[in-house]
């Protein structure tokens, strides 16, 4: 299998999974208005996901195309990052996840727009538009959050400290970034860690909260290793497929 | 957040609300043309106002231009003046241009 068609598939997980949990806040998000911004997140990323996915398709030859790839792979396949796939919690939660990711989706989306693979250059340049939006909206509610009352302070510090451990992996190149990187088509993931870190301090610090400690943990999601929430977040997004292969409507 | 900010703000405190104060959403949907009223929302502030308006109101690309408004800031004309406010000027044709014979070359008028 080659690196390119994994590489590719990562930010098409990355975009699907993290799409289908915000489309779980449908009908459940704090106002009305929130309901909205969350499901036309939700709809940009799994956008974003069918581009990434088709194109992987291509890369890898076998007539495979998005749906197939999407509801038709089992969870040690998937190659999204293990923060996306945690359960959303509360609101605070699914913000600050939301923000720690599109702070990083922003930066590689930037980097992946210099790729010497136009169809990557082209996924990325588009995605960039959405991506920007996407964080300006986590990071105006990470500040809200932040300095609002003493609860929703306490409620963003403690997601923050949850889910902290699980941001190592956006930097941690394996093989796979390694032989991407090497033809150009590619980033070097840990070339962005300092700007990420600098940025997210300082939204940290405007919103009043507190930088967590970084420890050796680091989850291997990309690689196909995932938490047991994956799973049942895959077995409701693919019953359908799964129950009806080929259905359309 | 400054006095200006805030919907409806007097300077002379806010009262704790239960609800976010109410915003009147005005789109314009190309340049040259007027902002539209389209809707209302509930938004802490102007910011979010804004924000939520891109969200709620612009998701078909109907805008190029967004303005929020406190309700709170609107005054109306109260619907019980109706008889004296409105109707008089439902019998005077002559003020609208009904009385001209426009020549067929004349087109968009």
């Amino acid at each position: 299998m080659s690196a390119k068609f994994d590489y590719v598939l990562r930010f098409g997980d990355n975009a699907l999974v993290l799409g289908q949990r915000l489309a779980e806040w449908l009908g459940h998000a704090p106002v009305l208005e929130e309901d909205i911004a969350s499901a036309n997140i939700s709809l940009d990323l799994v956008g974003q996901a069918r581009l990434w996915l088709t194109l992987a398709g291509k890369l890898e030859g076998k007539g495979r195309d998005e749906d197939q790839l999407a509801y038709h792979r089992d969870q040690h396949q998937y190659r999204n990052f293990t923060l996306l796939e945690l359960p959303n919690g509360d609101y605070a939660f699914t913000i600050v996840r939301r923000f720690l990711f599109d702070v990083w989706h922003c930066l590689c989306l930037e980097a992946l727009s210099r790729s010497k693979d136009a169809d990557i250059a082209a996924i990325a340049v588009k995605s960039k538009k959405e991506a920007d939006y996407h964080r300006r909206h986590s990071g105006d509610w990470l500040v809200r959050l932040g300095e609002g009352t003493d609860e929703s302070n306490l409620r963003a510090q403690a997601a923050l400290d949850a889910q902290w451990r699980y941001t190592a992996e956006f930097f941690e190149p394996d093989a796979v970034d390694r032989a991407v990187e090497a033809s150009g088509e590619g980033f070097d993931a840990a070339s962005l860690r300092d700007r990420w870190l600098q940025e997210v301090s300082a939204a940290l610090a405007e919103a009043a909260l507190k930088l967590p400690a970084m420890e050796k943990y680091v989850s291997r999601g990309k690689e196909g290793r995932h938490s047991e929430h994956l799973s049942y977040l895959l077995a409701e997004m693919q019953v359908l497929q799964r129950a009806h292969p080929n259905a359309t409507w | 957040m400054s006095e200006a900010e805030k919907p409806g703000g007097t300077g002379g405190g806010t009262p704790p609300v239960q609800e976010w104060p109410l915003w009147e959403v005005f789109i314009r949907s190309k340049q040259g043309l007027d902002h539209k009223h389209c809707g209302s929302l509930h938004a802490t502030d102007a910011k979010q106002a804004i924000q939520m308006a891109r969200d709620v109101y612009t998701r078909r690309n109907e805008g190029v231009s967004i303005w929020v408004v406190p309700s709170a800031a609107i005054t109306a004309s109260d619907p019980g003046d109706r008889e004296s406010f409105v109707d008089p000027m439902a019998d005077k044709i002559f003020r609208h241009p009904t009385f001209y014979d426009l020549p067929d070359e004349l087109k968009h008028m």
